[in-house]
């Protein structure tokens, strides 16, 4: 019983196996790769695993606080910026080993040719509540 | 929820096992009589308010007996119209085992994994609803019916009459003390309800374990946590605010177990609980059997974290440097391997060694308030290296 991050990068992960931009694909093959990913998102919805997933717009902005009284600064956005991230998908799961079983069948959505990406999601542990007992 | 017309919602839950064990022995199928006892809860805490039964259990056998039939005469109709369902339940074997035990044992049965069976004992055993256990666990409710009603059918072929395990039982109870959140259930409390239901049961020197060690420490539950929600450790807590009741009865309920001779993992805990809660102040506690208990606890279960807690007691016992002697025998991977090191390296002076360590273990924390509180021990050390 843990929650985990799935985290998809635009930017900042090692490179896919199968990198191909995804304007490069065969519309079918965009297809296939959102029906693979509306079945996994079901799939753990079915296993009683799924907490919830979002995908984010590349663009951001960077906001500051700027002193009493006056408005936010925004900034960027930052092209340089290493890492920028996709998206995400949230697990409920017993085990590490289940969350990172499930994070390799989510990097086996096709892409060109409609074969696996391979890509590398990140799997970040949640903070837990604290346990009653510690002592 | 808050008015007048108010069903006694605890009363209500505390019917559900023995309601559904007759739904069961009737003939019912686990899952279908499990959907119809919810069903009857729900009418209940409808109709109950403005008529309220004289009968309390039989209303809700009646009612969910009824709702089964009718969602089984609907299958029915559709499967095979030639099978009559006969109207008049049939009196069912008498029960070997109590019905109410034969549920915990179900919903904690070993081919369930610990979620699953998690979410199926509050639900079944303990009558909550799918949304209040979804709130509980902050998940979505459709991801929690869902584990609900594939846990159903794990057990499904199951047999209603097999004699369980108990120590699964515990486990399971432990984790909802244990490893819930905070949200609208209170899910410590109903840990403790149902492991108090099931000593009704059942006669176990471990089920009496476990319900002395909650007891034990949900009475210090009031001072473990500051309004804003910090940690506050065992030694700096104020006493004055634990539950004595709680812990009168915890350790009342703990004497009668270990009286019987027949020793386990969670009297052993229990009593280390009760050595901190006999203490009236943190200087007087005595961890020379602390340790004691911790060493008949790692001879019942061989768990390292019983050892790092083990380390923490000697270091009490008999300084910091026993202490990190007994800390080196252990991997260092240990989860709080490296909080227990700076604890025990600031007590023996060495707080530049410390400072860093309470640093490195706020990094390792598995949860938010054990990682601001380290973080803050870190700041604590640091400003008064540099002043």
């Amino acid at each position: 019983m843990a929650k985990y991050l799935l985290l998809k990068h635009y930017r900042g992960a090692p490179a896919a196996v199968n990198d191909v931009p995804m304007d490069r694909w065969t519309p079918a093959e965009i297809s296939a790769h959102v029906q693979y990913m509306n079945d996994f998102a079901a799939r753990l919805e079915e296993t009683g695993e799924f907490v919830g997933s979002q995908a984010l717009a590349p663009e951001g902005t960077f906001v500051r606080y700027d002193g009493e009284g006056r408005p936010p600064v925004t900034d960027g956005p930052f092209a340089e910026t290493k890492d920028l991230v996709a998206g995400w998908m949230i697990i409920d799961v017993d085990s590490y080993e289940r969350a990172l079983e499930l994070a390799g069948e989510l990097s086996a959505a096709p892409g060109a040719g409609g074969k696996p990406i391979h890509e590398w999601l990140e799997v970040r542990p949640f903070l837990t509540a604290p346990p009653t007992i510690t002592q | 929820m808050n008015g007048p017309l108010r069903v006694d919602e605890v009363l209500l839950r505390s019917l559900t096992p023995s309601v559904l064990g007759i739904l069961v022995r009737r003939g019912a199928d686990f899952a279908a009589a499990e959907d119809a006892m919810q069903d009857a809860l729900v009418e209940a805490v409808r109709v109950w308010p403005t008529a309220p039964p004289r009968d309390p259990k039989g209303w809700l056998v009646t009612v969910a007996w009824r709702r089964f039939l009718d969602a089984t005469r609907a299958d029915t109709a559709r499967r095979r119209r030639e099978d009559l369902f006969d109207d008049e339940p049939a009196p069912g074997p008498a029960p070997a085992v109590d019905d109410t035990l034969q549920l915990y044992f179900l919903c904690s049965h070993p081919s369930l994994t610990p979620s699953s069976a998690v979410a199926l004992t509050l639900r079944a055993v303990g009558g909550l609803t799918t949304r209040q256990i979804a709130h509980a666990y902050l998940v979505p409710e459709a991801t929690m019916a869902q584990r609900i009603s594939r846990a159903k059918r794990t057990v499904a072929s199951v047999r209603f009459d097999q004699p369980g395990d108990v120590a699964t039982v515990l486990r399971v109870l432990y984790l909802v003390f244990n490893e819930g959140y905070s949200g609208d259930v209170d899910l410590a409390a109903e840990a403790i309800r149902l492991t108090r239901q099931l000593t009704a049961v059942i006669d176990h020197p471990e089920v009496a374990g476990l319900l002395a060690l909650m007891l034990l420490h949900h009475a210090r539950r009031a001072a473990r946590t500051t309004p804003d929600g910090s940690l506050v450790p065992l030694a700096e807590q104020d006493r004055r605010r634990w539950d004595t009741e709680s812990i009168a009865e915890g350790v009342e309920i703990l004497q009668a177990a270990l009286a019987r001779d027949r020793l386990g993992e969670f009297q052993a805990q229990a009593a280390i609980a009760a050595l901190h809660a006999d203490a009236p102040t943190a200087g007087e506690t005595d961890w020379v059997q602390i340790v004691e208990w911790y060493d008949e606890l790692a001879r019942l279960t061989d768990s390292p974290v019983v050892r790092l807690n083990r380390a923490v007691a000697v270091g009490q016992a008999d300084g910091p440097r026993a202490g990190l002697a007994a800390l080196a025998t252990l991997d260092d991977s240990l989860p709080r391997h490296t909080a227990v090191a700076a604890y025990l390296h600031e007590r023996d002076g060495d707080q530049a060694t410390a400072a860093q360590l309470y640093a490195e273990a706020a990094h390792k924390a598995p949860n938010l308030a054990e990682r601001d509180h380290l973080t803050r021990q870190a700041a604590r050390l640091n400003a008064r290296r540099h002043h």
